[in-house]
């Protein structure tokens, strides 16, 4: 056995072990139960059937949306899409200012709306708070400490120093005393507190709207509280985190809402609306400073008002101090409402806050320190979302639209196959063998991406694979007609293989290079489906390369060794005669002729010998 | 096949030989005149742009069992009265509404109408909304894509081929398959989908492929071109397009082939529209794009590269020595018979006596 048929054989088995491993792979994680491991490649909503819907962020005031927004944006419709009960939903930015969504099967209207609503900030004061531990055991004013949050202005005014002495008093006596469970940190913050939602039901709080009998003198007045008020709070489960993950649910802003924290199981009944999105010019996050100007390891969010959010902040700060003066907690706390659920709900324990600007301290990491200030960013900026395209598929024409892809795929392999055979005949088998390998590696490769990312096959994904047919049979055809080239010219099949091989082997790759760019330019700039045909073509494209390389130069060699290929049998599709070559160079001087008539040429050693015997011994000749 | 492969063999060996890159004004002329039809065609037909480009709002209805199309009109009609839809059935049953942009709110109640109307299951129903500003944008991203598409197809090529005529000349021949493309949806006012741009993009890709097929023969022939004086560059990479014939031809039945069966079930039997528009972009361009990588790509090529001085030089010596008598290659009948440049090779160590095994 030579070298290169060694060599071929390697190869050989190289791709047979990749196409194990890869099948080995996929069989455990389906018999495993993995989620999300399946024998068939995911379907993408045109062709299961499902509601898509492209969105892009557009603001009022001319202001510029950065990826963080898009990014909360996206987090916000997640919430509630999962919340909605709603599975496998994707949602995705796509490009700078576009988020698409894609809902599979047939999504009811309610949920569609969700998608599309724009997400709001609202400021309103706490009345009353609890933890949620369980189903019904909620006492509604129970919450024994103000919980975490302090907000201070910035230019720490005129706080006297016991003030804010007293501030680290109340964080940790309100960690100690809300030991819910939830991470420490969390308590000290003070953030939202913990909510605890007990849930009769699931559904947060669709606030009640009726009016308070008497009429409350201020947004902080418990009069707020109606018995619906309470009714509804009392049902309240904030145990769940699809009861804390808001649906969009706003309330009436001239009454009092309850709801449940974004992180912990706590639930409040909040006062009217005071200020919203508008009134905040901006946050941003950093390290806590203390008043001697140093810092103490843990973070802080500054908020900064606009000018008539200044005012009104202002209002409700020194309220709300005077009412932490009294001891009245929790009513000395206001809530950031964003998307309908608490995000933060500080207290105000340093003096009312008239610099339009305020800070909002606790145990904050420097990572929640920066999701609440991306949240409050998010909820300042003045964003809708526009619908821009929506497709509903349903999923008859999206079965029947997968059936019309792989009958046209099988007419066009089977096509393929005949013409290859025609024109190539037994070589034709190469052909098909390399194809059926090319196609199961690609088949086990989308089904293995569709597991570990996701990848869902589209219409025109399909089409990209039935293109792909064609243009990986076309590097076969590049290959043998360069094959044959070398037959005519006179060398033998394994020589003309090897020498082929080097020539087409660059042509190949050259060509294959061009279609790949041309794959991967469509993938990182195209949106939608372009997006999907560009990757299946990009990824038969490497996976022909592979092929080629692996699969139909190895055989090709191994194949010119055999008595049918290397002889030029006439169905083999390597003929020399065929290919204009009179005789084949046998070696060792001896050739044979087209028709094989006659015995074959003597080689060089046996016209030696019977030169020199004829020379020896003339008379012998007659 | 064995005609076929005579064919061939002939081509290979340049015992027959087409004078494609001698009559090359000819073709310049043919192509010249396709684009130049083709972009008349586009200025002034325009090109029938789908509602993925102008906005608007799209219903498929399925399993309607050959109701009128008029019933979704009217109800169109009846909650909109300032739309005018079309309506038609499709090769697979289904119809197909398409009016303007309307609230995309009411898409889906105007759905649950279409249904009731006739009488079918609200899955049935298959809607598609498209803002206004959406289709600028899918325009946009196109155009970008191709631009920087070009430019590193330039760059790529230019490096490959170290020449960057066969660069010029590859983009030109896929500048050709573009137009002319678009052109043909101009004229038969197909209209243009985001899965017919997707065909569009596509054909960009393989356009270039068959060029740097081609391309690679020729820079294989030309490779030592200034040491010899018994053929011109003209007529060595002629040879080099005439070699490539047959799997010119090959290679682009292979890659029509699934095209076609795409097509076929696309407007004959289903009525799967994405499949339909990709492969209608795709069976027009492959099809040119065969044509020009043989009769565009390197007969230019061949123009740009003799305006050098170098070639010029070789090409006037090459006829001097003919005209001369010193050259073997002009047959008795005055043709010249352009064959491989170099006579024979070692046929490698395969091919060398081996010893016989032992007995």
């Amino acid at each position: 056995m030579s070298s290169a048929v060694k060599g071929a054989r390697r190869t050989l088995q190289g791709l047979v072990a990749i196409i194990v491993i890869l099948f080995a792979v996929l069989t455990l994680g389906v018999t495993t139960h993995t989620k999300g491991a399946h024998w068939t490649p995911g379907l993408g909503l045109d062709l299961a059937g499902g509601h898509e819907i492209t969105l892009r962020a557009v603001t009022t005031d001319g202001s510029t949306v950065t990826q963080s927004d898009l990014n909360q944006a996206v987090a916000i419709i997640r919430k509630r899409v999962d919340a909605s009960g709603t599975s496998e939903a994707s949602i995705t930015t796509a490009g700078s200012v576009n988020i698409l969504v894609g809902l599979p099967g047939t999504p009811d209207q309610a949920t569609i709306d969700l998608v599309k609503k724009s997400a709001q900030l609202q400021f309103r004061p706490v009345l009353a708070e609890a933890t949620s531990t369980g189903t019904a055991t909620v006492t509604p004013t129970a919450s024994p400490t103000p919980t975490g949050d302090t907000v201070s202005p910035t230019v720490l005014p005129s706080v006297p120093p016991s003030a804010s002495s007293t501030v680290k008093p109340t964080a940790s006596a309100a960690a100690s005393g809300i030991d819910t469970g939830s991470p420490v940190h969390e308590m000290a913050n003070v953030k939202t507190g913990a909510t605890p939602t007990p849930s009769a039901t699931p559904s947060p709080t669709p606030a009640p709207t009726t009016k308070p009998a008497t009429t409350p003198t201020d947004p902080s007045s418990l009069s707020w509280i109606t018995p619906e008020i309470q009714a509804a709070y009392d049902a309240l489960d904030c145990t769940t985190p699809e009861s804390r993950s808001g649906r969009g649910i706003l309330g009436d802003p001239k009454a009092a809402f309850v709801t449940c924290d974004a992180s912990d199981p706590v639930k409040y009944i909040l006062g009217p609306v005071e200020m919203d999105g508008k009134d905040v010019a901006t946050a941003a996050s950093g390290p806590h400073q203390t008043q001697a100007g140093t810092t103490d390891g843990t973070y802080e969010v500054r908020l900064t008002m606009t000018g008539g959010g200044a005012k009104k902040f202002a209002a409700t700060t020194s309220r709300l101090y005077d009412l932490y003066k009294a001891g009245s907690s929790p009513r000395e706390r206001f809530a950031m409402v964003l998307d309908g659920v608490v995000i933060s709900a500080p207290g105000v324990r340093d003096g009312a806050i008239t610099g339009g600007t305020a800070q909002i301290s606790g145990n904050f990491t420097q990572k929640s320190a920066q999701d609440l200030a991306n949240q409050l960013k998010f909820g300042a900026l003045p964003m809708t979302l526009e619908v821009q395209s929506e497709q509903a598929i349903s999923a008859t024409k999206g079965a029947s639209d997968l059936q019309s892809g792989m009958l046209a795929g099988l007419i066009g392999l089977i096509l393929v196959v005949i013409y290859t055979l025609f024109q190539y005949r037994a070589l034709g088998a190469v052909t098909i063998g390399s194809l059926l390998i090319a196609g199961g590696l690609t088949y086990l490769i989308i089904t293995l991406l569709s597991w570990g990312m996701g990848y869902r096959l589209s219409l025109a994904g399909v089409a990209g694979l039935i293109v792909a047919i064609g243009i990986t049979a076309d590097s076969f055809i590049v290959y043998f007609e360069r094959v044959k080239d070398e037959l005519r010219e006179g060398r033998s099949l394994v020589a003309a293989v090897q020498h082929g091989w080097s020539r087409a082997r660059r042509t190949i790759l050259a060509s294959d290079a061009i279609s790949f760019l041309a794959a991967l330019v469509l993938y990182m700039l195209a949106v939608g489906s372009v997006r999907g045909f560009a990757f299946t073509l990009g990824l038969t494209t490497l996976i022909d390369l592979l092929v080629v390389f692996m699969f139909t130069h190895p055989i090709l060699a191994i194949l010119a060794r055999t008595k049918f290929f290397g002889d030029g049998h006439r169905f083999s599709g390597l003929d020399p005669r065929q290919l204009g070559r009179d005789a084949i160079y046998k070696g060792r001087g001896r050739v044979t002729t087209p028709d094989g008539a006659g015995e074959p040429t003597l080689t060089l050693a046996e016209r030696k010998a019977k030169k020199a015997h004829v020379a020896a011994d003339p008379a012998e000749k007659e | 096949m064995a005609n076929l492969s005579n064919w061939g063999n002939r081509l290979h060996s340049g015992e027959t030989t087409y004078p494609i890159v001698a009559q090359r004004k000819r073709w310049f002329a043919v192509s010249a005149i396709l684009v130049m039809f083709a972009g008349l065609v586009l200025i002034f037909q325009g090109l029938t742009l789908g509602i993925d480009f102008k906005g608007g709002t799209e219903y498929t209805l399925s399993n309607v069992g050959g109701q009128s199309v008029t019933i979704a009109k009217d109800v169109v009609t009846k909650e909109f009265p300032s739309e005018f839809p079309t309506a038609h059935s499709q090769n697979d049953g289904s119809i197909l509404v398409q009016f303007g942009t309307i609230d995309s709110a009411q898409v889906e109640p105007l759905g649950v109408k279409l249904a009731d109307a006739y009488k079918i299951s609200v899955k049935d129903v298959s809607s598609n909304f498209i803002g206004p500003s959406w289709g600028k944008d899918v325009t946009g991203k196109a155009v970008k894509g191709l631009v920087v598409f070009l430019i590193l197809v330039t760059l790529v090529m230019t490096a490959y081929f170290r020449a960057w005529r066969m660069a010029v000349a590859g983009l030109v021949a896929l500048l050709h398959d573009l137009i002319f493309t678009v052109g043909i949806y101009a004229l038969s006012g197909f209209e243009v989908t985001p899965a017919s741009v997707i065909g569009f993009l596509t054909i960009l890709g393989y356009s270039l492929y068959d060029t740097v097929v081609v391309f690679d023969k020729v820079k294989e022939n030309t490779k030592d071109v200034f040491s010899q004086h018994r053929f011109t560059y003209d007529e060595l990479a002629n040879l080099a397009v005439n070699q490539t014939l047959v799997r010119s031809i090959n290679t682009s039945i292979v890659a029509l082939l699934p095209v076609s069966a795409i097509l076929f079930i696309g407007s004959f039997l289903f009525g799967a529209r994405t499949l339909e528009d990709i492969s209608l972009a795709l069976f027009v361009g492959m099809a040119v794009g065969t044509y020009s990588s043989i009769f565009v790509a390197t007969p230019l090529e061949v123009a740009l590269r003799d305006t050098e001085p170098r070639i010029r030089q070789h090409t006037a010596d090459v006829l001097a020595l003919r005209n001369s008598g010193g050259s073997d290659v002009v047959r008795p009948d005055g043709t010249v018979r352009v064959g491989a440049l170099v006579a024979g090779h070692h046929q490698g160590t395969a091919a060398q006596p081996r010893r016989k095994p032992r007995k």
